[in-house]
């Protein structure tokens, strides 16, 4: 059934366990786990019982009465809701009896009283629990002559969601999920009894991130997705597990195709990841794979034409390129950066071409938009460690925006009262409603506000009180990261003991840095090398899936840095705005186009499955690497990307129990360590200046839809990316003097822009807050990447 | 069409700052929001979910699972005829066709000139005093045709303005606790016995 | 006003003790003042005197069954709370929307002193942080009548901070319903206060005194039976016992109606006075209307199943009315004489509680209208004898097994006794089958004449 995947995993049997509470199911002893609801315990000895309103992982709530037993605990059988009541030693079960079947049957029946029975024409069909049960426990047919409940025909809940109420069996599930899950209880009941139905407040549709997994719960089919309605039969699709790699978090999907084509992705319950939640950018970007912007065959420049070549014309020209740099300003004026968009395969490939083919010491797989990859030397916790600790303290980017299911994992603990979060944010965050503490600083106090807080003395109770986690990452692209590294080592140096969440957030980031993609003695990090480039010190750009003219957070320098390179070989799946100005433009294969593993941020690696052909004459970046590696004269040895992985597990310190063995044994992957070997990055010296009164200090930070290509290339995410604005509080706008949706004129050291101005609560006095990469005003023309800050004049244009 | 009015907005803080969590005061202030439109917008409900902390949705379910909160305007005198067992038994049918010739509207339907709803309603706990009917929820006993029509001719004219408010306000006195005698709501995570319960008798 | 009467409908003829029916006779019995002058807030005084376990132990020792339908004693009830966890609330139950009941409203209006000083008393026996006093919202006059009493009683000091000058302090929040019958259930009372949908939650685990309002232990007490606690505590549990009978003590406040010569309400002693006295007693109902024949009589409120004339000598006694197939519920007494349509009849009440179904549990939400319409079919002489059978099928479908009826020498059946056995999460699904079964089970004929002949009568044959 589609809303419970469950990983394909046989766990190991505990011999004795002392939580063990010994039930009779049907006459039979079994032995159930303490605590563990009888619903569970009867599935775990082999009785299925049927149920609509529970789920695993949402709060039982006992309404469908679908899960009815009879049950007796000394006192004769009584009728038990078996989704609410946890095991007690020596319960008697009948699932069996005559009483439990007239009760299913009866509700069964009561159930398809009004259900419209359109299973022909039902995305549901065929996947149904309803249908599989009213087979299973059924009474046959229904006896229901009255006329049915009616109701308008499909009606959006949002932009991804539909909502056909006829269907709704008022299970509770999406309520549930939208409320104790995803935060946003958009989605509610309205009405009473036999006119109860499933509503979003008018004008006010259900704008969640989390809104695909409704689809994927709904037992029925109620709510469908508007990307996949009527896109194909269950019995069509043909699944595997994957794992996503939009962003870092690394959540278990299963990706659904038929006739070659990507239809679905549906979540797969890890334990330790997901919990079978995906967010709706990571379940429904796949449509990015059919876009007919794709890069489909290699392209090689000719004036200011790029043209359509060979892979043969395309790798000479490619290596020609190469050579020629290396022949005019060595090996140190090549320069590869990205890589966290492949698969770990795909990073060692080219990690090894770069470094052992090529011999530059300037590689790196970060764009100058999170943190230092020597942050993940330090000692790691993974998320159910977070969501474990008893504090966790966030210095970091909105997760709801960067990490979405890591916002959900941790947002989870702090409700459930299991962790605290102590939140350092320059601007309210998804979470801070649910922290324990939420400080708001501005830009340029990030140590100085950790510095009072520690010293308060019930923080520094609380931080005392058990394991801390510090979950890190990049908070604003406006303010250097060397203001966030700085402040994670005060709070380990202060609070000896705690680990380190990286928060980092492209696909596989934290992979293509532990493989290999990063600087090695000597070599430039991102920065340097736009620098150098801009400088005209760059004969040789090599961009492996990155864009730094759109990523990085200096404008003017990716700009210049392009410019500046002799020669650019890009390898991509899209024109972007870097590799459309490439030489050559070698074309990759997308997500599920191949095979391989990615590194999470917690350094789990788990399998990438390749489900569907590679669109055009698309190849994997590892293959691409081999073969120019064999144009340049060299032989990296692979003709698949198993033996990389092997050679991953037997090469890279920190993989070694990552053996394609131990992958294929372990549902829920198996984490890496950081290798030992990564050097400090430089630290921007001197502090940050302090902000003149008249001046805004500027924030600019990721949202979840932006314009990242996966993202503008996927119709149905592509327009929830909104215009930016320039976000300020609304006690600001009268100081600047001007209102909520006027222009107003922006200037920073770098440059001036104009940009409509939003009054906005979560935006600290003295700041304003502008969305990285979305459409109109660029935020990053007003960044300096050697200043520690940006202040900005706002004034009347 | 709107959000609370600058007196309301005080009453309904002050409602408010009576329970211990906010959101049980949400049927209260949606009383409020009706009693100073005479049904509830979304704006009202926009506006209560915003004082008790509760989403939009949320709020709309609550209030669509009452009876009382309209969301479309009704007439200024809401009729609710009873039509549960005794007064069924008491001739409560024969009293419904009844309104609805003088009416001249079916239930659910609003006299044109914006005066009378007429509703079919459940038990109105007057069992004994059949048939029962409410005008704006003032009870009416041991109804006969010519009561009815008297009344609605009152109500027509005014005459009965002094005890029937317009539909939306429920009680015209209010709970007035002074700032002195209170006590305030028990915060939840307060946790110890009160001041005169001695702690050897806890539980009780 | 021309429709509204004082006191209407409650009558004190004869010789009964009066608990808390005392005021009702007297034109200004709501004012402090009236109240003040016929020794309110005395008991009050008595309790404050006391330790809070003794009190406690007063309440216990009367054995007052509460009011509200259950029938569970209130003193014990209040000892069901975890010691040590505070805060701990008491919501007061003023939501009386049971077909057929008609006495809390009564007590409201008349009386909200004596209601005020009951709350206060379990207040401080049992350590109560604060009181809610949730009036149904149909009910304005109680409303007023209510907040009025708590204006008066916050400003002379017997509600708020340091009650009569002592260390006692509780406040009491007067809140409004607005309109769902089952909110009178106690945890849904509980999740409307709380601003919610008003859907009783599932038991286990939520009983309310151990995780009621937030999540705190919480006493839910029908207006009724609070409105015991100051006679309790002026005279004594032992007075109060030697009223009624051991196991039914004290008196009970009973509304009887439908087609009796003098329906009304009445403050009767509990346990001994039987159907019989109340339907055809001088100081009662006078029998039925016209000299009529009695047909049938709910005896415990809508959600009661059937009695007929052989249950008359039956008395008001819970245990035995259990066994006959019935129960007390609320006080509620619905009288049907022969003219009375029977399957129409029963259509009344099973509209009523499809209506006011909550929702959210299928066997209710679905059982509940399906039944309604079938019933409606056959009441309109559309049915045909499957659709008899099918009303059956549904049932079985909300309650498996059994489900009580009374004895029937007409039919040859003897009574099944309560309770059953139930598929949905509260009594309303049940409820809404109740009507149905026991008229299905008692007058069999006149289904089976309506699926035949295809006639339709009105409800009530207006004599
Ligand atoms: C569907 C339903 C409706 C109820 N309605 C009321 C009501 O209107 N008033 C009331 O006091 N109790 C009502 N009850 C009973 C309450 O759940 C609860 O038992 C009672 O308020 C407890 O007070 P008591 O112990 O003083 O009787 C209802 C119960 C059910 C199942
Ligand atoms: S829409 Fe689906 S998930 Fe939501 S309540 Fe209805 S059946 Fe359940
Ligand atoms: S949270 Fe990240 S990994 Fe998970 S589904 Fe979303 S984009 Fe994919
Ligand atoms: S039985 Fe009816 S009223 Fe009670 S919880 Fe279920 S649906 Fe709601
Ligand atoms: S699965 Fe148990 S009641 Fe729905």
């Amino acid at each position: 059934m589609s809303d419970t995947v469950k990983p394909t995993e046989t766990t190991p049997q505990v011999a004795s366990d002392p939580d063990a509470v010994s039930i009779t199911v049907n006459g039979v002893e079994h032995a159930a786990r303490k605590g563990q609801l009888l619903i569970d315990a009867l599935a775990d000895a082999g009785e299925y019982v049927p149920r609509f309103c529970y789920h695993e992982r949402l709060s039982p709530v006992g309404k469908c009465r679908m899960c009815l037993v009879e049950c007796d605990t000394g006192r004769g059988p009584a009728i038990t809701v078996s989704c609410m009541v946890p095991v007690a030693p020596g319960m008697k079960v009948d699932t069996q009896g005559e009483t439990t079947k007239r009760m299913q049957e009866g509700v069964l029946e009561l159930f398809l009283a009004n259900h419209p029975l359109d299973c022909p024409v039902c995305d549901k069909g065929g996947e149904c629990p309803l249908q599989d049960q009213a087979v299973s426990h059924g009474p046959g047919e229904s006896r229901y002559l009255e006329e049915k409940r009616h109701f308008e025909k499909p009606i959006a809940v949002s932009d991804l969601v539909y909502l056909d109420r006829e269907r709704c069996i008022l299970c509770d599930r999406c309520t549930r999920f939208a409320d104790e899950v995803g935060s946003d209880a958009l989605i509610h009941f309205a009405g009473r009894g036999n006119n109860t139905y499933i509503t979003t407040f008018p004008d006010q549709p259900f704008a969640s991130y989390f809104s695909g997994n409704t689809v994927q719960i709904c037992p029925v089919g109620a709510l469908t997705a508007r990307p996949y309605r009527f896109k194909a039969r269950p019995w069509d699709l043909r699944q595997q597990e994957s794992t996503c790699t939009t962003c870092a978090v690394g959540c278990r999907i299963a990706v659904q195709s038929s006739h070659d084509e990507v239809l679905r992705h549906l979540g797969v319950d890890s334990d330790p990841v997901n919990h079978g939640w995906l967010c709706d950018r990571g379940r429904f970007n796949y449509e990015q794979l059919h876009s007919a912007d794709r890069v489909l065959q290699p392209l090689v420049r000719a004036g200011d034409d790029l043209l359509p070549a060979t892979w043969s014309e395309a790798l000479a020209e490619a290596a020609t390129a190469l050579g020629a740099a290396k022949a005019a300003g060595g090996a140190g004026s090549i320069a590869v950066l990205g890589g966290a968009r492949g698969t770990n395969e795909d990073a060692y490939a080219w990690a090894r071409l770069a470094h052992e083919v090529i011999g530059t010491p300037n590689v790196y797989a970060q764009m100058g938009d999170g943190l230092p990859a020597d942050l993940l030397v330090l000692e790691r916790a993974t998320i159910d460690e977070a969501a474990a600790a008893s504090t966790v303290v966030l210095i970091g980017p909105d997760l709801k925006e960067e990490l979405p299911v890591l916002y959900l994992r941790l947002r989870e603990a702090a409700v459930k009262g299991r962790t605290r979060l102590l939140e350092f944010t320059p601007k309210l965050s998804g979470l801070s409603t649910v922290a324990w503490r939420s400080i708001a600083y501005e830009p340029g106090t990030l140590t100085a506000a950790i510095d009072t807080a520690l010293a308060d003395d019930q923080i520094a109770a609380q931080l005392a009180s058990g394991p801390v986690v510090v979950v890190a990452g990049r908070a604003n692209l406006a303010e250097s990261s060397t203001a966030t590294v700085q402040a994670v080592r005060t709070v380990l140096a202060k609070v000896p003991g705690s680990t380190v969440l990286p928060a980092f957030r492209r696909g596989n980031v934290i992979g293509a840095l532990q493989v290999g993609m990063r600087p090695t003695e000597g070599g430039l990090d991102t920065r340097g090398v736009l620098q150098a480039a801009a400088d005209g010190g760059i004969e040789c750009l090599v961009l492996l899936g990155a864009d730094p003219v759109a990523d990085f957070p200096d404008a003017d320098l990716a700009r210049r840095a392009l410019a500046g390179a002799r020669r650019v070989i890009a390898v991509d799946t899209f024109l972007t705005a870097s590799s459309a100005q490439a030489d050559v433009v070698l074309a990759a294969c997308a997500f599920a186009e191949k095979a391989g593993t990615t590194t999470n941020i917690e350094g789990r690696v788990s399998p990438v499955a390749r489900q569907v052909t590679p669109a055009g004459s698309t190849r994997p970046d590892w293959m691409i690497a081999v073969e120019l590696a064999e144009a340049l004269g060299g032989d990296l040895g692979y003709d698949d990307v198993g033996q990389i992985t092997a050679d991953i597990a037997e090469n890279v310190d920190g993989y070694t129990r990552v053996t394609p063995e131990a992958l294929s044994a372990a549902a829920d992957g198996v984490v890496a360590y950081a290798p030992t070997g990564i050097g400090p990055v430089a630290l921007l010296a001197g502090e940050a200046p302090a902000r003149s009164s008249y001046d805004f200090r500027l924030i600019v930070s990721r949202t979840l839809y932006d314009q990242a290509e996966g993202t503008a290339h996927s119709p149905s995410l592509a327009h929830l990316t909104t215009a930016t604005t320039v976000h300020v509080n609304p006690l600001d706008l009268g100081r600047i003097g001007t209102t909520d949706g006027a222009t107003v004129k922006l200037t920073s050291s770098k440059a001036s822009v104009v940009c409509t101005i939003t009054g906005d609560e979560s935006v600290l006095r003295g700041t304003a807050w502008m969305p990285f990469r979305h459409p109109g005003v660029d935020p990053r023309e007003l960044i300096d990447c050697f200043a520690h800050t940006t202040d900005l004049r706002i004034e009347n244009p | 069409m709107s959000r609370f009015n600058d007196d309301n907005l005080r009453l309904a803080k002050e409602i408010i700052g009576r329970y211990p969590k906010a959101r049980s005061a949400t049927i209260p202030l949606l009383h409020l929001a009706q009693q100073q439109e005479g049904h509830l917008s979304d704006e009202a409900m926009a506006h209560v979910a915003e004082l008790v902390g509760a989403t939009p949705a949320e709020v709309l379910g609550t209030a669509s699972f009452y009876e009382m909160f309209k969301f479309e305007p009704v007439g200024r005198y809401l009729i609710n005829i009873c039509g549960t067992m005794s007064c069924a038994l008491g001739g409560s049918d024969e009293l419904l066709a009844h309104a609805e010739k003088v009416l001249g509207v079916k239930v659910g339907g609003t006299t044109a000139d914006g005066l009378f709803t007429l509703e079919r309603a459940e038990c109105q706990a007057a069992c004994t005093e059949a048939p029962n009917m409410q005008v704006n929820y003032r009870h009416c006993h041991r109804m006969t045709n010519e009561l009815f029509d008297r009344l609605v001719d009152d109500l027509r004219s005014g005459r009965r303005d002094g005890d029937i408010p317009a539909h939306g306000t429920l009680a015209r006195v209010r709970q007035q606790i002074p700032a002195e005698r209170a006590v305030g709501p028990a915060a939840l995570d307060d946790r110890g016995a009160p001041a005169w319960l001695p702690a050897k008798e806890v539980g009780g | 006003m021309s429709s509204y009467r004082w006191a209407a409908g409650y009558i004190d003829d004869g010789d009964r003790p009066k608990i808390v029916t005392s005021r009702f006779h007297l034109e200004d019995s709501y004012t402090l003042e009236r109240y003040l002058a016929t020794g309110g807030y005395q008991a009050l005084r008595h309790a404050l005197a006391r330790t809070p376990a003794e009190v406690h132990d007063e309440v216990r020792g009367a054995t007052v069954l509460g009011r509200g339908g259950a029938g569970f004693p209130a003193g014990t009830k209040w000892g069901l709370m975890p010691a040590d966890k505070y805060p701990r609330y008491l919501v007061v139950n003023g939501d009386e929307s049971e077909p057929g009941t008609y006495k809390d409203r009564l007590l409201m209006e008349l009386d909200p002193h004596q209601l005020i000083e009951g709350s206060l008393i379990a207040a401080y026996a049992v350590g109560l942080a604060q009181v809610f006093l949730y009036i149904r919202g149909e009910m304005p006059l109680a409303h007023e009548r209510v907040a009025t009493a708590l204006n008066e009683a916050y400003v002379a000091g017997y509600v708020g901070k340091n009650i009569l000058g002592t260390d006692f302090s509780v406040d009491i929040v007067l809140h409004w319903g607005a309109g769902a019958y089952v909110v009178g259930e106690e945890t849904a009372l509980i999740e409307s206060l709380e601003g919610k949908r008003g859907e009783p939650r599932l038991k286990p685990p939520y009983f309310p005194a151990a995780i009621g309002l937030y999540g705190q232990p919480t006493i839910v007490n029908n207006v009724e039976t609070l409105s015991n606690l100051p006679w309790i505590m002026a005279n004594g549990a032992a007075e109060y016992v030697r009223i009624g009978t051991e196991t039914s003590p004290g008196t009970r406040m009973v509304a009887v109606s439908g087609h009796v010569e003098r329906p009304g309400v009445f403050e009767i002693v509990n346990g001994t006075t039987t159907f019989r006295d109340l339907i055809y007693g001088d100081d009662f109902c006078r029998g039925i209307r016209n000299g009529n024949q009695l047909k049938a009589f709910v005896p415990g409120g809508g959600s009661a199943p059937w009695f007929t004339a052989e249950q008359l000598d039956l008395p008001f006694e819970g245990k035995l009315v259990g066994a006959a197939g019935s129960m007390l519920g609320s006080g509620a007494i619905m009288v049907m004489d022969h003219t009375t349509d029977i399957p129409a009849a029963a259509l009344t009440l099973t509209r009523f509680y499809a209506h006011e179904s909550c929702g959210q549990c299928t066997p209710c939400r679905e059982g509940g209208t399906w039944l309604e319409r079938v019933l409606q079919r056959v009441v309109d002489g559309r049915g045909t004898s499957a659709d008899l059978a099918q009303m059956k099928e549904i049932g079985t479908s909300i309650c498996p097994g059994e489900f009580p009826h009374a004895s029937s020498s007409r039919h040859g059946l003897d009574a099944t006794p309560f309770p059953y056995k139930m598929t949905t999460i509260c009594f309303v699904g049940p409820s809404a089958y109740a009507p149905v079964h026991s008229a299905l089970t008692l007058f069999p004929e006149e289904f089976a004449a309506r699926v035949r002949d295809r006639v339709q009568i009105p409800v009530t044959a207006v004599q």
